[in-house]
């Protein structure tokens, strides 16, 4: 009998070109490279000073999304760019792609979007993979039982130049969390109070397997959604065992496999087996997890929306509740919000807008509240569009932008302005994140949705409830 | 390419706050160069400048000359958050060359490593110590794997051994890499003909 393998070991393996020893760290291969403007301009520099060109552009592929606005072009045709040097950066990646012939989801694309929603959406990302792109957040893959995880420029030349990568193995952790989700919990909820269990680096040196049956129950969404905030507790990557919801949430997409089922067959096999040993071991109760946000300046300081804010343990907690404008031993219920952002690799697909939308029908925004919906994808614009979500976000008093990282990461024009409190479905709270001297609530679309209404932070099930009883 | 590294006596400048994350280190909306240079001015940013450009009095990378001053000392989890290289570009170009701390995010140690920026990880002891005497030179000598300063014992650490490799020899990686070419063509022949 082999030894039982853990999912990661099954697909580390599968890639190892050559094996890691003291003194060498392993060749990984890389099925699947995205690319994005932000983090690529100084790879392709460094390959094309040494002569080279991108080794395997049908692995390759890219999208724009950090940097480019997201309302549309003006009546001159201009794009609004926040500063020249945006727009430098979005050419860049147009000649750099048109030069190595790297497909590129541009501006004229119907494929765009931020790369981690349109990856999966393409059938791009694929389960057994392994992908990365210059982006912490590329753990998001490992909803599909890819392994996925971040790089920094230098590596993305070593990518581009050769499609492999120079890795040491991490260590395993997995994250069972049990039980049926309440209503009005969803995969962000989960996310948050998994950062909050494991800590802000308590996963460094890991990939965390996310598993039990509140894990299983997630749609391919939630678990995207999982996945992504791997990296907020420090691991690099998230995985998730393939199922039935993977191979039904894929089948039809562009750039699947065409014998699908034989394909599926594979990805069936890409679980962990029973007695694989993990070097780490957390459990957590999926039923009592309640609607989550965060109080301070780091991801993993999320409680139940209502809880007191704690008294601080550190300088640092300190610090950041000072920063947030809070007290400890007080709710964050009753500070006044100004700015609301649906959107993100997180929490910028399809079923986010739909519960975002069951909250705000019929109801408005409150009057001084910004809200801001950003679709993830050109793919998620078209879908909302065709349901009238729009609608109902526009009739509700949002705006509704074209896709983009948008206030996720405000480096595009988007951003909170100094000393404004928002509620964001985005993956970062840190000082300045959403724009300088910004402070940022984490919480999941419903209850941005929900916090848009009232203007305060709310727990979205006061409004979900009610739209069951109509 | 990374510059060699071999020893490196300087003193420390410490920024004790836990969780200092990349986008303290460079705040997004510098992130829209091309290049690697000149992004000096914008580490830490926020903590350094007002609204209007202004300088920070206050702020210790304001009031520090950077060029006897290149060993960072900082607290635990530095350098979480975004995978963004211009993180260790901007410290580098600050004058930093060293970053000491209990816990260093992954992705940025590789970063780092690869751009000649040494993360080297301590215990907390060590760490108070280094703490308490800011004006005692240091120096790291990575032949050596150690710390040493004035007269106390010197203290080991540890570098993944190729990244050491590489920063002592001034080894070119993506090169290294390459020279796995013939693997790598195998290892495709070997899957794409399945
Ligand atoms: S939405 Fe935010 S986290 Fe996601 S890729 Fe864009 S900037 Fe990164």
């Amino acid at each position: 009998m082999p030894d039982p393998k853990t999912l990661f070991d099954k697909v580390w393996d599968a890639h190892v070109v050559r094996t890691e020893t003291a003194d060498t760290p392993g060749v990984l291969y890389i099925d699947l490279h995205l690319v994005h403007e932000v983090t690529s301009p100084q790879a392709f520099s460094d390959i094309e000073a040494r002569g080279l060109k991108v080794r395997r552009p049908d692995r390759t592929y890219a999208t724009l999304d950090h940097s480019t606005p997201t309302l549309p072009a003006g009546v001159n045709g201009l794009k609004p760019y926040v500063t020249a040097q945006a727009e430098a950066q979005v050419h860049t990646l147009e000649r750099n792609c048109a030069a190595h012939g790297v497909p590129l989801a541009g501006w004229d694309s119907d494929d765009r979007g931020v790369v981690h929603v349109m990856g999966p959406e393409l059938g791009l990302t694929q389960p057994g993979m392994t992908v990365v792109c210059g982006d912490s957040h590329t753990a998001t893959h490992g909803a599909f039982g890819a392994l996925a995880f971040g790089i920094g420029t230098s590596e993305v030349g070593h990518v581009l130049a050769t499609q492999c990568l120079l890795q040491r193995k991490a260590k395993a952790m997995r994250v069972t969390v049990t039980g049926e989700l309440q209503r009005g919990v969803s995969g962000k909820d989960v996310a948050l109070a998994v950062i909050a269990a494991i800590g802000f680096g308590g996963g460094t040196g890991y990939v965390i397997e996310y598993a039990g049956d509140a894990v299983r129950a997630l749609d391919m969404e939630g678990r995207m959604t999982l996945c992504n905030m791997s990296i907020e507790a420090g691991a690099r990557a998230g995985m998730i065992a393939p199922d039935q919801t993977t191979i039904d949430w894929l089948r039809g997409r562009k750039h699947v496999p065409v014998d699908y089922e034989a394909a599926t067959a594979e990805w069936l096999k890409l679980s962990s087996d029973p007695g694989a040993v993990f070097d780490n071991e957390v459990m957590i109760d999926g039923a009592a997890i309640q609607p989550m946000a965060t109080w301070g300046t780091t991801p993993d300081a999320g409680a139940p929306i209502g809880s007191p804010v704690p008294q601080p343990q550190s300088d640092s907690d300190r610090k950041a509740i000072a920063y947030m404008g809070f007290t400890a031993g007080e709710a964050t219920t009753s500070q006044p919000v100004d700015v609301v952002f649906i959107g993100s690799c997180t929490n910028g697909r399809l079923p986010d807008l739909r519960v975002a939308a069951e909250v705000l029908r019929g109801r408005k925004v409150k009057p001084g509240l910004r809200m801001l919906v950003v679709p993830g994808s050109e793919a998620v614009r078209r879908d909302a569009e065709a349901e009238g979500l729009d609608q109902v976000f526009i009739a509700a008093g949002a705006e509704w932008r074209i896709p983009g990282c948008s206030m996720c990461i405000a480096m595009n024009g988007d951003f909170v302005s100094p000393g404004q409190l928002a509620v964001s479905t985005s993956n970062r709270n840190f000082e300045g994140r959403q724009g300088k001297d910004a402070r940022t609530i984490l919480a999941s679309p419903a209850t941005a949705a929900a916090t848009a209404v009232a203007g305060v932070l709310t727990d979205p099930r006061v409004y979900l409830n009610e739209v069951e009883h109509v | 390419m990374s510059e060699p590294f071999q020893v490196l006596t300087s003193k420390t400048v410490t920024l004790s706050q836990a969780n200092i994350d990349t986008d303290q280190i460079i705040p997004a909306r510098f992130l829209t160069t091309t290049t690697r240079e000149g992004l000096g001015k914008a580490a830490f940013h926020d903590w350094r400048y007002e609204e209007d450009g202004s300088e920070k009095p206050e702020a210790i990378l304001n009031r520090i000359d950077p060029g006897e001053h290149r060993i960072l000392l900082a607290g635990k989890n530095f350098a979480c958050g975004s995978s963004r290289e211009h993180a260790p570009w901007a410290l580098l170009d600050y004058g930093f060359k060293a970053v000491i701390s209990t816990e260093i995010a992954d992705i940025f140690t590789s970063n780092a490593l690869k751009n000649g920026l040494l993360p080297i990880v301590v215990s907390q002891a060590v760490w108070d110590d280094l703490a308490s005497q800011p004006d005692q030179p240091v120096t790291i000598d990575l032949q050596a794997n150690q710390i040493q300063r004035g007269n106390a014992e010197p203290v080991s650490f540890g570098v993944e051994s190729f990244a050491r490799q590489c920063l002592l020899d001034g080894v070119d990686t993506l090169g290294w890499l390459q020279a796995n070419m013939p693997e790598i063509e195998a290892y495709e022949r070997s899957r794409e003909t399945v």
